[in-house]
């Protein structure tokens, strides 16, 4: 992380620099209830894999509360369960108890264990998910184009105008392997944005990275929140990237997964590089490196009990 | 999807400047040592050929035909054992040939490209339809003979149904492994982006197992025109195989040879078709595999 303050700007696609973005109003074409919807509640969740036989308790007891519109980041060891969590909001998975629910609605609970998935909490893959049969714009209006919610001119319109907003502009008629990996990961974002969904579940999305491309896709996916203020549900195991992003950061307990501590960062947003080097984001690093490292020697130690 | 995206997109751009580009790929092709082993490898065979049989004339090649024979004869306008380029037969024979591996090829494309993707989808169908498969698979088609005169009151109903068998396993088995091979998050990708099941059948299955189906096609082709042969050699008045067959009993034997390499070139043919098809419809794999450079 050390790299990020440097000078990142050299590797922005030209449309993403200029002046501050938090300034600029929020469109008017994303749904006026934006930041105001997306409240995650998730209570006493238990998945248990494999009920009859070695009962591998992925989730044990988890409660974590996401208001709307805000970064909510999720950091524990690999392994340790945090996937598990998303797929059971996503709905790729059902649940063995407890309870979720989005703004107030159940999505799962003991009674029906599996939610249904849909384009309110979108998926942003941790090895990405473009198809690469389709072309970043047939890839981006996927979803309206699917479910019939636009007309396919305002969809190609509302494509471009977000495409452009996230510097990809110039890149619609290619092919997702024809781009750098930093703007795959940023073209997959907007294809979950193109739906207006409720929350965005990132599943370690910039795993696959080098420093200095995460570090220039951080501010970028600050820049698009500012602009959308969707939920974001945001799975890692870099604690620095949790403590720069998120207006909270739950630090997970390995197997059985729950939270360990629920720190809220009281870094004002907007936030931009710099913060990397600021005092307070050093302290907090600080203050929860020693969590977040037990976590991973204990999971560690199981591994190598396993293993 | 990728028909659509080839016929809308960007084919035009490419087309433009498709006659400079042959040319400019004739001279890359030139200018790189490709051209000249290929010529190597062509001339090291026939060599061998002239050497054994015209030249030491070794005991053993003592019946087979020589290279100036078989071209002699290939190339005549009145041939010794009456086939030749100048004959209307010849091109008879090939003709029913391609024909028949044209229609054996199309009815296994159509049934076996489908099958295969529901077999690959499906659970529920996997399991009623694919042991069965699997024990028919292994069947030779030269088993398959008797039972297909027996069938089949027409001998060309029999001999499609034989070039049809070998090919339709091959289509329907590479368009399951196909399937198979999609990355289970596309689905969930979709799923997620609120397509239905009919809907990821059709933008992420079908596209997803295109390389695979392709690769299938090629060999399917291919099986097709050994099965043929096989086929027309036990039964049948025209097509190639039966002109090696018959050569062989009336001892026209630099006809089995003119026979023999003129399948070579038809079948390379059929299956270079089929290669430019699938590069066609697969753009994007094209273009993927084009950035990792040649291997």
């Amino acid at each position: 992380m050390s790299v990020a303050h440097s000078d990142s700007a050299g590797a922005t696609p030209p449309a993403t620099r200029g002046p501050s973005p938090q300034t600029s109003p929020a469109p008017a074409r994303l749904s006026a209830e934006a930041g105001t919807r997306g409240a995650i509640r998730i209570d006493g969740l238990v998945k248990v894999y494999d009920p009859q036989g070695a009962a591998i308790k992925a989730v044990d007891g988890c409660s974590l509360d996401i208001d709307a519109g805000e970064i909510f980041m999720v950091v524990g060891p690999s392994g340790c369960g945090k996937t598990t969590l998303l797929n059971a909001i996503a709905g790729f998975h059902d649940i063995t108890a407890g309870r979720i629910t989005l703004d107030g609605e159940v999505l799962c609970s003991a009674e029906r264990p599996k939610a249904a998935a849909g384009s309110d909490r979108v998926v942003v893959f941790q090895n990405g998910a473009l198809f690469p049969w389709k072309t970043n714009l047939e890839n981006v209006t996927f979803g309206p184009s699917v479910q019939r919610k636009l007309s396919k001119p305002d969809a190609l319109a509302k494509a471009r105008e977000l495409m452009a907003e996230a510097g990809l502009a110039g890149v619609e008629n290619n092919y997702p392997a024809e781009v750098s990996s930093g703007m795959r990961r940023r073209v997959e974002i907007v294809r979950a944005l193109m739906n207006d969904p409720k929350v965005l579940l990132l599943d370690e999305p910039y795993r696959a990275l080098d420093a200095l491309t995460k570090s220039v896709m951080h501010e970028a996916l600050l820049r698009i929140y500012y602009k959308n203020k969707v939920t974001i549900f945001f799975i890692t195991h870099d604690l620095e990237e949790a403590i720069f992003l998120g207006h909270k950061v739950a630090i997970m307990t390995t197997r059985p997964c729950r939270p360990k501590s629920v720190v809220t960062v009281d870094i004002p947003h907007p936030r931009d590089h710099r913060v990397l080097t600021s005092r307070r984001f050093r302290e907090l690093v600080q203050e929860t490196r020693a969590a977040v490292h037990e976590e991973a020697r204990k999971a560690f130690e199981a591994g190598e009990k396993e293993g | 999807m990728a028909i659509r995206s080839f016929l809308t997109g960007r084919v035009g751009t490419r087309a433009t400047g498709a006659v400079p580009l042959v040319l400019r790929r004739a001279a890359d092709w030139f200018k790189s040592p490709r051209p000249y082993l290929m010529f190597a490898g062509f001339g090291l065979l026939l060599g061998f050929w002239f050497l054994t049989v015209e030249v030491l004339k070794l005991p053993r090649f003592a019946e087979m035909p020589g290279l100036t024979v078989v071209v002699k004869e290939w190339l005549s306008r009145d041939p010794t054992y009456g086939l030749s380029i100048h004959t209307r037969e010849y091109y008879t024979h090939i003709g029913t040939s391609v024909w028949r591996v044209a229609q054996a090829f199309t009815l296994a494309t159509v049934l076996g490209v489908p099958l295969g993707l529901l077999l690959g989808w499906s659970k529920r169908f996997r399991e009623y339809v694919f042991p069965l498969f699997e024990v028919l698979r292994p069947i030779p088609v030269l088993a398959w003979v008797p039972l297909a005169i027996v069938m089949f009151v027409r001998t060309e109903s029999a001999v499609i149904f034989l070039a049809f068998l070998a090919s339709f396993f091959a289509t329907a088995l590479n368009a399951m492994l196909g399937v198979e091979s999609i990355d289970e998050t596309y689905l969930r990708a979709a799923e997620c982006l609120g397509a239905n099941r009919a809907q990821v059948f059709r933008h992420v299955i079908v596209p997803g197992a295109l390389p695979f189906i392709f690769t299938g096609l090629q060999i399917s082709v291919g099986v097709s025109w050994f099965s043929l042969v096989a086929a027309e050699m036990v039964s049948g008045q025209y097509g190639l195989g039966y002109v090696i067959n018959t050569s062989y009993s009336t001892v026209r034997y630099p006809t089995i040879i003119i026979g023999m390499i003129t399948l070579g070139v038809v079948g390379y043919v059929t299956s270079a078709a089929v290669r430019v098809v699938g590069n066609s419809l697969m753009s994007w794999r094209v273009r993927e595999l084009a950035l990792r450079g040649p291997s």
